[in-house]
């Protein structure tokens, strides 16, 4: 540090927000100090986004105030949290995908009056910023044809573009290779080394040890901890953040079953912005889980597309248990024993406005004994849904809530119900636990490896490494619509998936070959 | 087939797609101005029609013809304002607020007419703005009359396209603009008010289509009638669209229009005329748009904020 008597970078005091009912900040003190990294650390919904929003002025806090250097901020203005230093990285990048990174980077920097703006000295300033921080972008692409990890690189050049003193990454690894991590936080080292303070926000517990001296926890709302790095280990945090001990799942190593899910060749067509499938070759049996990993858009889609029955083969040819389908449809999927647990709830997992019950049959409601003859009989559908609000712990008022009212762990909690309640002999679980607190992720994973036990086949799709890794029986990496072989439990290092994520798994294969 | 040579070499021809255009360019200038800060302004049908009349009104009121533009333009921003003030801080639909602002100002504006002149039959005559031939230029075969001997509202909105395609890609305001109707986001994360920005483009969009507006009644023609904007406006939004939200194109598209437009005038005259409805001749150039607006539009790219409200510290 510099002396006593130099403010801290960032002081937070006594910060409060309350959306509704729910307090989202709970009185949350906080200091930053010049040249410090912090890690804001706590599960989802623990109010790390809120009060990063509130400290950039997305927000208006209920109470409390913010100093930065030493100066008062004015609550609720993106521009005067510009103006004292601040830097944002958000989590959903704020990127004109038509606009070059240098117009997202000068967005904004001079008046809007201003006759011309000099393209020539943004781009070398941008070219300078570059070289200082190993942020290698090119300055004329447009930002909607970058890579994430490019254009992350922009939103932390837009930052330091304006001479950002605090940076604040939300979340900024959730969509990294690990070897982008690496090399955004040696970004980050050399913005503390230039005299940078970060506050970094995170759910992962091994990054924030790696790259933070100091950690604060963050649990409903409320500040439960602040601990130096060297002084803590990741059971503590974990311990921390939940408020009591987390097991880790227990997979028992068992015999594989006969061969359900079996995909040969397969080829699908690029659809909008998302690829397609490449000459996917997959054999999964039952009793087993197979964790898809990859950074996202690398063509999960289009396989989740193609085991639900949205998306057909163009080529290649796919069987369950031992038939060739023809016909695929989502109804054939159903029919042939599929249970979908779909990446996005809102979107395609169930229909906001309409009642538990509803959501509850959507996929057998044509066939007895939700209804006969043509007729429904909602007295049982209501008691089959009373039965999935039971069994699987759904917290709610009742069969006939509109589905829109349950928080996302609930309606995830229905689905599992939905799908596990069918006895499917194939469950198609992508992205099962985005968004959902560490008591709802547990109790879905617990419910995946039970139907693993009771003989299904799982493909698990999901962007978080840790969780492919703690889960699978057989890993795939997929990198831009190529699957790479299956490799077992164990075999494999994070790196050394790392690089299939990156897409060099194929060249070191064919090198090795 | 003749005929068509015959009417192609003429000067006239070219001339009148010329001036066809005129009041179609500041229309679709000020329409892309909009729709590329993210805000479908169907208003501008109605807007036409309230420019048309208020740049004329106030000529006939006793006005020069320059103040009668600039009343024109204060109209249409007027209106626009409404539009914006609707569709961006309150988030409504802006197909609603579009067709209601085409409603009100078209009403507003035959109410207005009946208040002013209740005794008229026939609609009273200005001395609208005189052609200003440009010495030499103007003596130049076929571009000579269609580029170089027209009115002086016709060179400025050539000048507009210019001015908005500088503004739109060498400014830092054109650059908010753009940000704006492609990601509010991120505009507001660099410390810009999304509200301003948007409020402020469909204002000038509006004063520009009040102004194509006018060029109607004080440049083309001398007098206002009802019904006189006829349906230009919607083709102003196909013609954004067509020309891919880039004001170069848009003007391209305008011309070609335009063309269309005169050229069915003239084949009504010839020996085919007689022969065929001239109902045909009249749906020529919007026959010709559809086909054109379908191939040239479909590699467009959107902005991708367009008629997306965008709410300040919503989760």
């Amino acid at each position: 540090m510099e002396g006593g008597a130099a403010p801290p970078a960032l002081r937070l005091d006594r910060i409060t927000k309350r959306f509704g009912p729910l307090v989202a900040n709970d009185a949350i003190s906080l200091t930053l100090d010049r040249g410090e990294v912090i890690a804001l650390l706590g599960e989802n919904g623990a109010g790390k986004t809120t009060l990063m929003s509130i400290l950039f002025g997305h927000y208006v806090a209920d109470s409390g105030t913010i100093a930065v250097f030493g100066q008062p901020l004015p609550p609720g203005h993106p521009a005067a949290a510009l103006a004292a230093g601040i830097g944002m990285v958000h989590q959903h990048f704020m990127l004109a995908d038509q606009l070059t990174v240098l117009e997202n980077v000068v967005l904004g920097t001079r008046s809007l009056w201003a006759p011309w703006f000099d393209r020539a000295a943004a781009r070398a300033r941008i070219a300078q910023l570059s070289r200082d921080f190993g942020l290698a972008v090119d300055p004329d692409a447009p930002t909607g044809t970058l890579t994430v990890g490019e254009r992350q690189r922009v939103e932390i050049l837009k930052a330091l573009y304006r001479d950002a003193r605090i940076l604040i990454l939300d979340e900024p690894t959730a969509v990294l290779t690990p070897q982008e991590t690496e090399a955004l936080f040696a970004t980050l080292r050399r913005a503390v080394g230039q005299g940078l303070s970060v506050i970094f926000i995170s759910h992962k517990l091994h990054e924030v040890l790696a790259v933070a001296s100091r950690i604060v926890v963050l649990r409903h709302g409320r500040l439960v901890g602040e601990v130096a790095a060297r002084d803590t280990d990741r059971h503590l945090l974990a311990e921390m953040m939940v408020g009591h001990e987390v097991p880790a799942p227990k997979v028992a190593a068992q015999q594989a079953g006969p061969a359900l899910l079996r995909l040969d060749a397969v080829e699908t067509p690029d659809r909008n912005n998302r690829p397609g499938l490449r000459g996917v070759t997959l054999d999964l049996a039952g009793g087993q889980i197979a964790g898809i990993a990859g950074v996202s858009g690398n063509g999960q889609g289009a396989l989740a597309d193609l085991i639900s029955g949205i998306e057909t083969p163009a080529a290649g040819a796919l069987q369950i248990a031992g038939a060739g389908v023809s016909r695929w449809s989502p109804r054939a999927a159903i029919r042939a024993g599929i249970g979908r647990i779909p990446e996005d709830r809102h979107k395609t997992g169930g229909i906001d406005a309409a009642t538990l019950t509803e959501n509850a049959i959507l996929e057998n409601y044509e066939w007895p004994p939700i209804s006969r003859r043509g007729w429904m009989r909602w007295p049982v559908a209501e008691a089959r849904t009373r039965q999935i609000i039971e069994t699987y712990d759904v917290r709610c008022p009742g069969p006939a809530t509109p589905l829109r009212l349950l928080s996302g762990g609930n309606i995830q909690k229905l689905i599992l119900g939905r799908v596990l309640e069918a006895a499917p002999r194939i469950i198609l679980a992508n992205q099962p636990v985005r968004g959902l607190d560490i008591g709802a992720l547990t109790y879905v994973h617990e419910r995946l490896l039970a139907a693993r036990a009771a003989g299904a086949a799982i493909l698990l799709i999901s962007e978080d490494l840790d969780e492919i890794m703690a889960l699978s029986d057989v890993i795939h990496v997929i990198s831009r619509g190529r699957l790479s072989p299956g490799f077992p439990r164990g075999s494999k290092t994070p790196a050394e998936l790392g690089l299939w994520m990156a897409g060099h798994g194929h060249d070191g294969a064919r090198d090795a070959a | 087939m003749e005929a068509l040579l015959d009417i192609l070499l003429a000067g006239s021809f070219w001339a009148a797609a010329v001036r066809i255009a005129s009041p179609l360019i500041f229309a679709t200038m000020g329409e892309l101005i909009c729709e590329r800060a993210g805000v479908l302004n169907l208003g501008i049908e109605g807007i036409m029609v309230a420019g048309a009349f208020a740049g004329w009104m106030a000529v006939y009121s006793g006005l020069g013809l320059w103040p009668g533009v600039a009343v024109a333009l204060g109209v249409g921003m007027a209106f626009g304002l409404i539009h914006g003030v609707l569709t961006v801080p309150f988030g409504l639909s802006q197909h609603v607020v579009g067709l209601g602002v085409t409603l009100l100002a078209t009403a507003a504006t035959y109410y207005t007419y009946r208040l002013a002149l209740p005794e008229v039959t026939a609609p009273p005559r200005i001395a609208p703005l005189a052609p200003l031939p440009i010495p030499i230029l103007s003596d130049l075969p076929l571009i000579g009359p269609a580029l170089f001997a027209q009115t002086p509202l016709t060179y400025l909105a050539f000048g507009c396209v210019l001015a908005v395609s500088l503004i739109l890609y060498r400014t830092p305001l054109g650059l908010a603009v753009r940000a704006a109707g492609e990601n509010p986001g991120a505009v507001e994360a660099q410390g810009l008010s999304v509200t301003a920005i948007r409020i402020g483009a469909v204002m000038a969009g509006s004063g520009l289509m009040a102004v194509g507006g006018a060029f109607l009644t004080m440049s083309a023609f001398d007098s206002f009638f009802f019904e006189m904007v006829n349906g230009r406006g919607w083709i102003c939004i196909a013609l954004v669209v067509f020309g891919a939200w880039k004001p170069g194109k848009a003007l391209l598209g305008a011309l070609l229009f335009a063309g269309f437009d005169a050229l069915q005038i003239r084949l009504q005259q010839t020996p085919l005329g007689a022969d065929l409805p001239y109902q045909l001749f009249l749906a020529l150039p919007y026959v010709l748009s559809i086909l054109a607006l379908v191939a040239m539009s479909r590699r467009a790219q959107v902005p991708a904020a367009l008629m997306v409200p965008f709410n300040r510290g919503e989760r």
